[in-house]
């Protein structure tokens, strides 16, 4: 009941932001609930499955080019290319998934990171020059607003953006609380015990690895719309990185912590330089460090140690 | 056949490169149980507190262990600041604090020294591959005698394996931890000396290299000293021959080949070459 | 005889939860004492709390020093060494390090090797297994390893959590025989915490019983042996 209406009162604000905000301002919103998208996905890997990735900048960049390629050699409607990036991904997660099965934690750390440093280069090989644009990447345009709506192009796409998030949470609180949802999260909490219950542990973590992908190529394909413009050097390894810092700081198997964690990535690297140009990395640092000290669960560990505070005041 | 003896020997001299970073990260992972994505710009660090000695006029060998003696404190130092308050924050916290060391220590560096690429000198003249290897070789048997042999490295290890039990024989774990973060930060101290003169000094050298050093360790076995140093070699000669061998896209995707062979060597062997998977029974 | 260890009022907790509610106990010199009590009464957090391994109040003394609130490193250093659940066994390391381990806190290395020695003398097969690795072990081998272990402190006091779990009933015969003797000969106190009340009660001279956090009765083994009560929920008969 309470949680329908904070939902409700966040979907307002969200709607009516528009109104008020600049369109860089805007602009930057959207790149957020662009990454809130991307860290979910690896949420439902890393929080709900146990499976580890520092490597999820490459299912991104594979979202990002899909979008791209098809929009500027196929001319393929932008709203289209959402559903290719998602499927293209889903299958390359899915492939992925299978080797890893055999790869545990730091070993997992390790091939996924791989995989993300990899990207790159591939990405920059001159075979696939034709279809990539090499090191120059791919220029996209800004969609206007459709059916004529009086809004700006970052005003509409902050809308598109919001539309296909809520999409994207919904499904991912359904699939979390559905039966493949408590088997992925057996096969987190006990593997042994989830095979000995008849789960089938080697699909089910395949499967997680491919609609961790779908999330995150979503998002990158997203973040191409709204960037217009893809290049091998926007999808290091340091996306991952990023990735995986807004994952803890939002909070590890807590879905609105995404969200937490994409604020987080857009703006406090931005806010380090504005504190000290020469060292904003190491301010970006010493923030994070700060921050773990403070919340050393992340963003989801703050807020449900205040909800059972108030609870406790209520009773 | 000339080719091919020529790059193997060129695999072998960056492979000692990689060795001696491998051998710092295994070292930390027995202390601590985690790998430190921070390890690589300590070593990178320490190597421009050495570069600044050197500037200020110390004799380099004065330089050599002063710098291994300073990296050793500020071990214990990261340990007992940031990483001792932390000790029951979740395991990916934990990382995450390691990705801000990194930053850190990364933006301090360009922030004091700048971002010009300087070079560093060697002590083995001419010979500096052989030295380097020589030095690499010579600190994992130090290491060896170190855990095999003494008290403190036997603590140390069951610290790493099990601290509760660890605790009630009475090993003093949280020094034990802070102990293997100066110990891991003096090895690194020691590798980026010996790495600087091959690849010059500046922020960013140890990227890459931390890379294959962690492919290393992986490939021999992050639980095997000898292993790592093993594993390092192996990486730097199957990234040298890959290079040159696989036609066509060898030279470009050389670091992707590479990658993809060690993830492969996973595949088949996930506790990698010489790793031990603790046998135990329920 | 002389009090050892005296516990007055303590409480434990596992982060905000308590778990303990004002345990009191007195342990003598030289006793056997059992604590008993059914699962989830509190037996083995009672032993995690006089060795410091959770947060506590109340004041637990032992020969006289107050030890609570000080850290686990320290109390070992007194001489109260503690036989885990589990057996806490460091399953990479060889048998021979694992009782090196043991004697961590002490100086003296021809002592230590002569320790060693009395160890293997008491559990032969251990010898036989010097250098394997110690998860290599049989369950009853590892409780073995995990008492040689705690005698290899020289303790005044060896805590056991439920020694006999999981063996098979000649071997437990076997550990408990020994145990007597280390008590006997040496004059280490044991206080151990056991399901199998039976044996458990029949080695001690004093027990205690736990239930839900609290002690709930405390006496000579033989008075709680004689108990209706006690005879009906933990002996069986």
């Amino acid at each position: 009941m309470r949680r329908t209406a904070l939902l409700l009162a966040a979907l307002a604000v969200a709607l009516a932001l528009p109104l008020f905000l600049k369109n860089f301002t805007l602009f930057q919103l959207t790149l957020v609930m662009v990454y809130a998208v991307a860290i979910l996905g690896l949420n439902l890997l890393t929080g709900f499955n146990g499976q580890f990735s520092l490597g999820h900048s490459a299912f991104y960049a594979i979202g990002a080019y899909t979008a791209a390629i098809l929009m500027d050699k196929f001319d393929l409607p932008y709203p289209l290319t959402l559903p290719a990036a998602g499927a293209a991904c889903l299958v390359v997660g899915f492939l992925f998934g299978l080797p890893a099965l055999r790869l545990e934690g730091l070993y997992l750390a390790l091939a996924t990171f791989a995989l993300a440093v990899a990207t790159p280069q591939i990405l920059k090989f001159s075979a696939f020059e034709d279809l990539t644009g090499g090191v120059q990447g791919i220029t996209i345009l800004k969609p206007d607003a459709p059916f004529g709506l009086p809004l700006s192009q970052d005003q509409w796409l902050y809308y598109f953006t919001l539309a296909v998030s809520i999409v994207m949470f919904w499904a991912a609180s359904n699939l979390v609380s559905s039966r493949t949802g408590r088997a992925l999260m057996a096969i987190r909490d006990n593997p042994l015990a989830a095979r000995s219950m008849g789960v089938d542990t080697a699909l089910y973590k395949s499967l997680a690895f491919g609609v961790s992908a779908l999330y995150t190529g979503v998002a990158g394909a997203l973040g191409a719309i709204v960037i217009q413009f893809v290049a091998p050097d926007s999808f290091t390894f340091f996306l991952a990185v990023s990735f995986f810092v807004g994952l803890v700081v939002g909070g590890v198997g807590w879905i609105p912590g995404a969200l937490f964690g994409g604020l987080f990535i857009l703006f406090v690297p931005n806010w380090a330089e504005h504190i000290s140009k020469g060292l904003a990395w190491a301010v970006y640092g010493i923030i994070l460090i700060l921050l773990i000290y403070i919340m050393p669960s992340g963003a989801a560990g703050f807020v449900r140690a205040v909800t059972a505070k108030l609870q406790r005041r209520a009773s | 056949m000339e080719l091919f003896l020529n790059q193997l020997l060129a695999g072998l001299a960056t492979g000692g490169i990689y060795a001696a970073i491998a051998l710092a990260i295994v070292m930390i992972y027995q202390a601590i149980d985690h790998l430190n994505f921070a390890q690589g710009e300590m070593a990178m660090f320490s190597t421009f507190i050495a570069w600044q000695l050197l500037q200020w006029g110390v004799p380099y060998w004065a330089t050599f262990f002063l710098t291994i003696a300073v990296s050793f404190v500020g071990g214990i130092a990261i340990e007992r600041i940031v990483f001792k308050p932390l000790k029951n924050a979740p395991v990916l916290s934990h990382i995450v604090v390691f990705i801000a060391l990194f930053s850190v220590f990364n933006s301090l560096a360009g922030f004091i020294w700048d971002y010009s690429i300087k070079s560093f000198p060697s002590p083995f003249g001419g010979l500096h591959q052989v030295g380097m290897i020589a030095v690499t070789l010579l600190l994992l048997v130090g290491l060896y005698v170190f855990f095999q042999y003494t008290r403190i490295g036997l603590a140390m290890r069951a610290a790493a394996a099990n601290p509760e039990s660890a605790r009630l024989v009475g090993v003093r774990v949280g020094w034990m931890v802070a102990l293997g973060w100066g110990m891991a930060a003096a090895i690194g101290a020691v590798a980026g000396m010996m790495i600087a003169p091959v690849v010059f000094l500046e922020p960013n050298m140890m990227l890459s290299i931390l890379l294959y050093g962690f492919a290393g360790a992986v490939v021999g076995g992050l639980t095997s000293p000898g292993g790592a140093v093993v594993g390092g070699f192996s990486v730097g000669i199957l990234e040298n021959l890959a290079g040159t061998y696989v036609p066509y896209v060898g030279s470009e995707l050389k670091l992707t080949i590479a990658l993809v062979l060690i993830v492969a060597v996973l595949v088949v062997k996930p506790s990698g070459l010489f790793g031990r998977r603790a046998v135990v029974r329920v | 005889m002389t009090t050892l260890l005296e516990a007055k009022n303590v409480a434990a907790f596992y982060g905000a939860t308590k778990a303990l509610h004002g345990v009191d106990l007195t342990l003598e010199e030289g006793s056997i004492t059992t604590l008993l009590g059914a699962n989830g009464a509190g037996k083995t957090t009672t032993l995690r709390a006089l060795c410091g391994l959770i947060r506590t109040e109340g004041e637990i003394r032992f020969a006289g020093t107050r030890i609570d609130g000080r850290v686990t490193e320290d109390i070992v250093r007194l001489g109260i060494a503690h036989v885990p659940e589990g057996r806490g066994t460091f399953v990479r390391l060889t048998v021979e390090e694992n009782l090196q381990l043991g004697a961590m806190t002490r100086r003296n290395r021809a002592e230590i090797a002569a320790d060693i020695e009395r160890v293997y003398e008491h559990f032969p097969r251990l010898k036989e297994r010097r250098k394997q690795q110690a998860g290599t072990l049989s369950g009853g081998e590892q409780q073995m390893l995990a008492v040689g272990r705690a005698l290899m402190l020289r303790p005044r006091l060896m805590l056991l959590d439920e020694p006999s779990f999981g063996l098979a009933p000649l071997v437990v015969q076997e550990l408990f025989e020994i145990l007597r003797t280390v008590n006997r000969e040496s004059g280490v106190s044991l206080l151990l915490v056991e399901q199998n009340a039976d044996l458990a009660l029949e080695a001690a001279d004093r027990a205690y019983l736990i239930e839900t956090g609290r002690i709930v009765m405390a006496g000579s083994a033989a008075e709680l042996r004689a108990d209706e009560g006690v005879r009906r929920a933990y002996l069986g008969y």
